[in-house]
């Protein structure tokens, strides 16, 4: 362990840590641009620099690693002279466009040029001048900016894993580029601007828009996808301005994916204002009581196994709690969370939770992929395996497609079969998972959305106890869901009860005319031809395929619009929180089906959030537990079962579109224009 | 004494004589008040009236909707919003500034980079109505086109001192 003296402050670190890293340990601020702490250290903008007791001249703090004895100087002569001095040199070249920059007011160059540089500029000469690249449908480059700090090609080479982006040229001319014009192939490429530390790379769909001083911050989840990254949502007035991501290392990071940070255009459109009722075939504007109303005289005298609901996948759970009290209350058992289709077994907490955690993925050493394709459905778990890949030391494999997974791996396997061969060790991948310390399965709905789901979830079962990956210090078995509300539905219970209809049981019911009423709570992937003549009622927050078919159209609030629970596929509960407010008539839904249950005769025993967050606790206390991981203890769970030889296929075909709001957004459908399809499979004769 | 200096005073009326012969002084020197409207009285190439949105010789607007003022207001007089227009320039889709609000403090013309919004020489301005002083984007450049003779010329003698 070194010990070295910082500013007269001694200080005992860990081998390895750097200057920089002692500095801040002790509250110490030194001034840095390429440096970035999940990055690798280039030491190239050298405003890091700090005085050393017998070093012939200031070093550069990040990439100086702490020895026994160091006498360190921050704040001496010297190094506020070289400091001023880098940043002169950083400003020759930088234009001073602060005014129409939009990195201006969080701008790194700009607070540390205030903090550390020289009040005036003695370069006349002509600026470098840089032509602009196109970096895709997210990220706007105005490259005159740059001040080569690389951070964006060690992102996007480290983190992302898509080396679409590189420096070309040397010195004053150095540009960086995607060396042939193209679209970075990222979903993570929203991060690029975020690195950056001027204002060279820029979120395209937040050009000009708003300033950071002027917006409002809520810190809330992100629910796009069942990762539950952490996000802060800007507003100004009644407007998501933009969503960022909020540093949480057990989940993303801080990192974010395009569709969570850029979908939020999706807010703005298709969305319902104001509850419909269908009339000679037509939805008609109704207010809340005429809506309310309607329901009430189509359940009248139907009896409770004639009725249904289906959750969708950006439900909160209160949502979700108060339907299933109010349909319990109405007779009804026939209720679904996993309007996907997915078949697995939900008795056993474990069996359908990522028991490691994502940041458990950094102690695997052997890592099995079934039927998932986590690029996709879970980009920030992918970028955790990429991280536990570049520390070394992994053996990844899949069964199912073979992917880019940013990362190399082997397909052994395409479908359950594989697995079978896996539990009784025939197939040659026993090997390597047996030597394994702490190996991990990574089961995706791939895998559960056939019709022999229970037996792919117990033969994966199977394959985590051959190889030991149920243990008091690890648990290695891992689902990975593709829907924020699908976790928090099942801890809610919303799942067919005694006697009740899945999901599979509802549709089928429907088309053949023995459900009548069809409640669905934003759920839009279903096939709705399935839903036959039912009375359907869509409570949600977008135009899309739910509130096309539906009867009754009940105003919801998305994400951003509620104070409310979603519970990760980690089984992580963590609070949203209203940014703004629901537009209109729309309203939060669990008091939507309160409301209902007045008119309906049938009054749901709580009146304020506080209430029903009380009977959630009591009905699972996992959900007072707020972002904490409550462990799930270990039993047998899926069924065994003979499994079809198919292979997994991927749920989600266009990762920029899977629900509601990014159907709705405008940046989504560029992505989508630009990064998945056609676009894809072009050829440079294409024209 | 002081008995008969009074009685005295009051007896020769000396004040009001004093007061009349001052009268008389003032009728033969030059009038200090204005015929206002027809007559007005000199201004500061400081003073700060109505505000004005100027624009380059080319005819292009000057605001390059950094927000400054926005941000600088204290009466929060002054709404901007802005997107990239179609040649990628970053331009507001809209300037507003409640003239009702306004203090007239000048720190939104002290903020402007490119001297876009400027406080003109003109104060009369009075309307019928409120809703007349709610000022947007077309109205302020319409000012600017008004006034950018004087104002520029307000502009070079100020140059010295900023």
């Amino acid at each position: 362990m070194p010990k070295l003296t910082i500013d007269g402050i001694e200080i005992e670190v860990e081998p390895g840590t750097s200057i920089l890293q002692a500095c801040e340990q002790l509250g110490i601020e030194i001034p840095r641009f390429c440096y970035h702490e999940r990055l690798s250290v280039p030491a190239n903008c050298r405003m890091c620099l700090v005085e050393m007791e017998r070093a012939p001249k200031p070093v550069a703090s990040c990439a100086m690693p702490c020895g026994d004895g160091m006498v360190v100087r921050t704040n001496s002569e010297t190094v506020l002279k070289a400091r001023k001095g880098v940043m002169e040199f950083l400003l020759i070249n930088h234009p001073l466009d602060c005014p129409i920059c939009d990195q201006g007011g969080e701008c790194d160059l700009q607070d540390q040029a205030m903090a550390y540089g020289f009040d005036r500029g003695r370069y006349g000469e002509n600026k470098r001048a840089v032509k602009d690249k196109y970096m895709g449908p997210v990220i706007k480059t105005i490259m005159t900016r740059c001040i080569h700090c690389t951070r964006c090609i060690r992102f996007i080479n480290e983190v992302a894993g898509v080396p679409d982006v590189g420096a070309v040229y040397r010195g004053e001319h150095m540009e960086i580029t995607t060396f042939v014009e193209k679209a970075i192939g990222s979903e993570l490429s929203g991060n690029l601007a975020d690195v950056c530390p001027v204002g060279a790379l820029t979120h395209k769909p937040y050009a000009f828009t708003a300033r950071p001083w002027e917006l409002r911050k809520t810190e809330t989840i992100d629910v796009l996808d069942a990762v539950g990254s952490n996000i802060r949502v800007d507003a100004r007035g009644p407007e998501v301005m933009r969503v960022l991501p909020r540093v949480n290392d057990d989940i993303n990071e801080e990192w974010l994916n395009d569709k969570s940070r850029y979908s939020y255009d999706g807010l703005k459109r298709q969305r319902l204002d104001r509850p419909y009722i269908r009339q000679n075939g037509k939805l008609v504007p109704a207010s809340w009581a005429e809506a309310f109303t309607a329901i009430a005289a189509r359940l009248k005298g139907l009896s409770g196994n004639r009725v249904a609901a289906i959750a969708g996948d950006l439900v909160d759970v209160e949502a979700q709690f108060a339907l299933k009290e109010l349909l319990s209350r109405l007779g009804s058992a026939n209720l679904d969370c996993r309007q996907d289709g997915a078949r697995f077994d939900t008795s056993v907490r474990a069996g359908y939770l990522f028991n490691s955690g994502i940041a458990g993925i950094e102690k695997a050493d052997v890592i099995l992929l079934v039927g998932t394709n986590p690029r996709w459905e879970g980009t920030l778990v992918n970028a955790r395996i990429r991280k536990r890949y570049m520390a070394g030391g992994v053996t990844i494999a899949s069964i199912g497609e073979q992917r880019d997974l940013t990362y190399p791996y082997s397909v052994i396997g395409t479908g359950p079969d594989t697995l079978q061969q896996l539990v009784d060790g025939s197939h040659p991948f026993s090997e390597t998972l047996r030597a394994a310390k702490n190996p991990m399965i990574i089961v995706g709905m791939g895998a559960f959305q056939r019709a022999d789901g229970l037996a792919v979830q117990a033969a994966a079962r199977l394959v985590g106890e051959v190889y030991g990956m149920f243990r008091d210090d690890w648990n290695g078995f891992n689902v990975l869901h593709t829907a924020a509300a699908r976790v928090g539905g099942i801890e809610a219970g919303f799942l067919p009860g005694e006697g009740g209809r899945d999901i599979h049981g509802i549709l089928d019911g429907a088309s053949k005319g023995e459900i009548d009423f069809v409640y669905l709570l934003g759920a839009d992937e279903i096939d709705m031809a399935k839903l036959g003549n039912a009375f359907v009622v869509y409570q949600g927050h977008h135009g899309d395929a739910g509130a096309h078919r539906a009867d009754v159209i009940l105003p919801g609030a998305a994400y951003t619009e509620k104070n409310a629970v979603y519970v990760n596929t980690e089984g992580r509960p963590q609070l949203a929180r209203l940014a703004v407010f629901p537009p209109g008539e729309a309203r939060e839904d669990w008091k939507i089906v309160r409301a209902l249950s007045e008119v309906l005769g049938t009054t749901l025993p709580f009146d304020t959030h506080g209430q029903l967050r009380q009977r959630l606790m009591a009905a699972n206390p996992i959900f007072g537990a707020v972002g904490e991981m409550t462990p799930a203890s270990w039993a047998p769970f899926g069924a065994q079962g003979p499994v079809d030889a198919a292979p997994f296929v991927t749920p989600i075909t266009n990762f920029y579109m899977t629900d509601p709001i990014s159907r709705a957004s405008v940046t989504m459908a560029n992505c989508t224009e630009a990064l998945v399809g056609p676009a894809q499979e072009r050829t440079g004769t294409h024209g | 004494m002081a008995f008969l200096d009074r009685a005295a005073r009051s007896l020769f009326l000396t004040e009001l004589l004093g007061g009349m012969a001052l009268t008389l002084r003032y009728m033969f020197k030059p009038k200090v008040t204005l015929n206002y409207p027809y007559e007005k009285g000199p201004i500061s190439s400081r003073f700060r009236g109505e505000h004005v949105l100027r624009r380059y010789a080319s005819g292009e607007e000057r605001c390059i909707a950094c927000k400054l003022c926005e941000a600088v207001c204290p009466a929060l007089a002054i709404t901007i919003e802005a997107e990239p227009r179609d040649d990628g320039s970053r331009r507001t889709t809209r300037y507003d500034i409640d003239m009702t609000k306004c203090i007239y403090c000048g720190l939104c013309q002290e903020a402007c980079p490119v001297d876009a919004v400027v406080m003109g020489p003109n104060f009369e301005f009075s309307t019928e109505s409120r809703e007349e002083l709610f000022y947007n984007k077309q109205k302020l450049l319409a000012n600017g086109d008004r006034w950018e003779a004087e104002i520029a010329q307000n502009l070079a003698a100020e140059a010295p001192y900023r």
